[in-house]
């Protein structure tokens, strides 16, 4: 089964936006290739017929009315906020420029 | 320290009868249990938070709702929950309005949830007091509470072992009588195993049984929340209190729910009778190579015990339980990785801002807030969910899922009761035995994590100690089954009622009254 090269993990931790020191990058290289080793086992089995199970207890969708109410007031959404201005979430500039 | 013969002692049932006689008060008793907790954690560290004056708060309404039951006569007493006004600990990603959440994670720390999570206000409702918020691993990922961004819990069997994880935190504070009962979560072993190391009781209902809504998410097809207990009637009581439909999680299920679990049999000889005539398989594929001898003779004798008792025992195959590991972490880090990309830095929790740009700060804030188990995780995760590796992994886990699912199916349509085997394939392990190897910790829920992958309950019961240490025998039922499975389970500790191994407490609860007792986290720098 697949490996992956330095450059892999490096790349994966960029989409997972991790930012990762050269140790853990090191270490982690090892440790999700040990990992990777035993999914090799799962190519013992064929399973071309076989369905996939995404949820265990077959339940048709649950669908309740569409009725408004209330949400939770934003002083408290906005309670835990790291950085805030008012009733703003502060967030630095998405696009380029000032 | 206070209380050592008193309240704290008693199962839940135990007390419950004293308060209702009027021997005592929901106050006292919440009092009683948080003296013990403040005065013997400071050498387990199985919380995070104590929260003395709600907790006094719910014990008083509590008593009064109970003096005006009194007052209204034998039916409004009789209407109140077997549960009204006994201590309960949730495990630290269970939203409690107001209070501090963590999950077990620095990018929580400081985080307070701003509303109650379902099963929080069904506690609630039948008058039941939160104490606190234990220790966890973080985000739910391990198996021995060594994970803890605030360091680990200790096992009152031996405080330089593990409690077990992720709910480490939970089983210790029970097993070590700072809390009759507890919540945690289970996604692959989170309640079993711990319950197994710390000689306690503990459940994974079926997927669908509890609402999750307000629990800190880890790996969505899986996770579901359950009890903790000293014995099955109060484990099965506590699962009563959290169980049945809300709408606010689209996958918990309109099933009903047991009244069974309320109305276990107090006689062990009634509760034994129960056996005669049913039907347990034993796994072969559960007696995994490495297993401690101990464990395995502790699980058979058991096993020969409830044959003693009248039942039906057959060694049975699930012949996929090898493939069990692989597909669940593939499945379960795919999921969290999709779960845990909300911690962002923007909304709530651990935050960094070097300024550059909005990508940067992502990538200080994820990579400083998360622990090394989460970041692998996470890792894989992504990496399996990545482009071209979908079929390859997640879809071929999802296969195999369908393989493993339907290996208990034919079992169970064959007429099965339960399925009987051990929880863990070893007893507590020291602290960092198993840390260095990712893949030797995540054995050590090889005979659980097959029965997350199928959605099915499990139950975690003890049967007995190898070389002084808690044995837990496991009981794995199609899905709905929580009520006979507690029946089983209760039927198992009245077979066993006389046994001596049940009259072991934890070694090292005399230690944990003692003063100047380092922190688990001291005593493992310290070696």
């Amino acid at each position: 089964m697949a490996s992956l090269t330095r450059a892999d993990v490096e790349h994966v931790a960029y989409l997972a936006r991790l930012g990762l020191a050269e140790a853990e990058l090191a270490r982690l290289e090892g440790q999700l290739n040990h990992i990777l080793d035993q999914y090799a086992k799962l190519a013992e089995l064929d399973t071309d017929a076989i369905p996939p199970t995404a949820q265990t207890i077959e339940l048709e969708n649950i669908l309740r009315d569409d009725v408004a109410r209330p949400s939770l007031p934003a002083e408290d959404v906005l309670a835990n906020a790291p950085h805030r201005d008012g009733e703003f979430f502060v967030v630095p500039a998405i696009l380029g420029g000032e | 320290m206070a209380d050592l013969q008193g309240l704290t002692q008693l199962f839940a049932h135990e007390m419950a009868a004293r308060l209702r006689s009027g021997e005592t008060t929901a106050r006292e008793i919440a009092e009683a249990h948080l003296a013990r907790a403040h005065a013997t954690d400071h050498g387990l560290h199985a919380w995070l938070t104590i929260d003395d004056e709600r907790a006094l708060a719910e014990a008083d309404a509590a008593d009064a709702t109970l003096a005006g039951a009194r007052a209204e006569g034998p039916d409004a007493l009789a209407a109140l929950h077997p549960l009204h006004g006994m201590p309960v600990a949730l495990k630290d990603l269970v939203s409690v309005k107001g209070g501090q959440c963590t999950a077990g994670s620095r990018i929580l720390e400081g985080y307070r949830a701003p509303y109650d999570a379902h099963i929080t206000e069904r506690l609630r409702a039948v008058g039941v007091v939160i104490l606190g918020k234990t220790n966890m691993d973080e985000f739910a990922m391990g198996s021995s509470c060594e994970h803890s961004a605030f360091g680990p819990t200790a096992n009152p069997w031996d405080l330089e072992r593990v409690p077990g994880g992720s709910s480490g935190g939970s089983a210790a504070s029970v097993a070590a009588f700072q809390t009759p009962l507890s919540i945690g979560t289970d996604t692959g072993g989170s309640i079993r195993q711990p319950a197994a190391l710390c000689g306690i009781v503990g459940m994974k209902p079926t997927y669908g049984r509890v609402s999750r809504y307000g629990i800190v998410a880890f790996a969505s097809s899986l996770d579901q929340i359950g009890p903790f207990a000293r014995d099955v009637r109060d484990a099965a009581a506590l699962l009563h209190a959290v169980s049945g439909r809300d709408e606010r999680d689209s996958t918990s299920a309109p099933e009903p729910v047991a009244e069974d679990l309320v109305n276990l049999p107090a006689s062990d000889d009634e509760a034994a009778s129960w056996l005669r005539g049913k039907r347990f398989g034993v796994p072969r594929e559960y007696f995994v190579e490495g297993m401690e001898p101990g464990v395995a003779a502790a699980i058979r004798t058991a096993v020969a015990d409830l044959e003693r008792a009248g039942a039906t025992v057959e060694e049975v195959s699930l012949p996929h339980t090898d493939y069990g590991l692989a597909s669940y972490y593939i499945v379960a880090p795919a999921e969290a990785s999709a779960n845990l990309a909300r911690y962002d830095g923007v909304r709530f929790g651990h935050a960094v801002t070097d300024g550059a740009d909005y990508l940067a700060d992502y990538l200080v804030t994820r990579g400083s807030g998360f622990g090394p188990e989460v970041k692998r995780r996470v890792m894989l995760g992504t990496y399996a969910l990545s482009a071209g590796y979908y079929d390859a992994f997640y879809l071929k886990a999802l296969k195999v899922r369908t393989l493993i699912k339907r290996d208990f199916d034919v079992l169970f349509d064959a007429g099965f009761d339960a399925l009987v085997g051990p929880t863990s394939p070893d007893v507590a392990f020291r602290f960092g035995a198993k840390l260095a190897d990712p893949v030797k910790m995540y054995l050590s829920d090889a005979c659980t994590l097959p029965v997350n992958m199928a959605g099915l309950p499990g139950i975690s019961i003890p049967c007995g100690l190898s070389e002084g240490l808690p044995v837990g025998l496991q009981l794995i039922g199609p899905a709905w089954s929580e009520g006979v499975l507690m029946r089983a389970a209760r039927a198992y500790e009245g077979v066993t009622a006389s046994a001596d191994w049940r009259r072991v407490r934890p070694h090292d609860l005399a230690k944990l009254a003692g003063a100047g007792l380092p922190t688990p986290a001291e005593r493992i720098a310290s070696r």
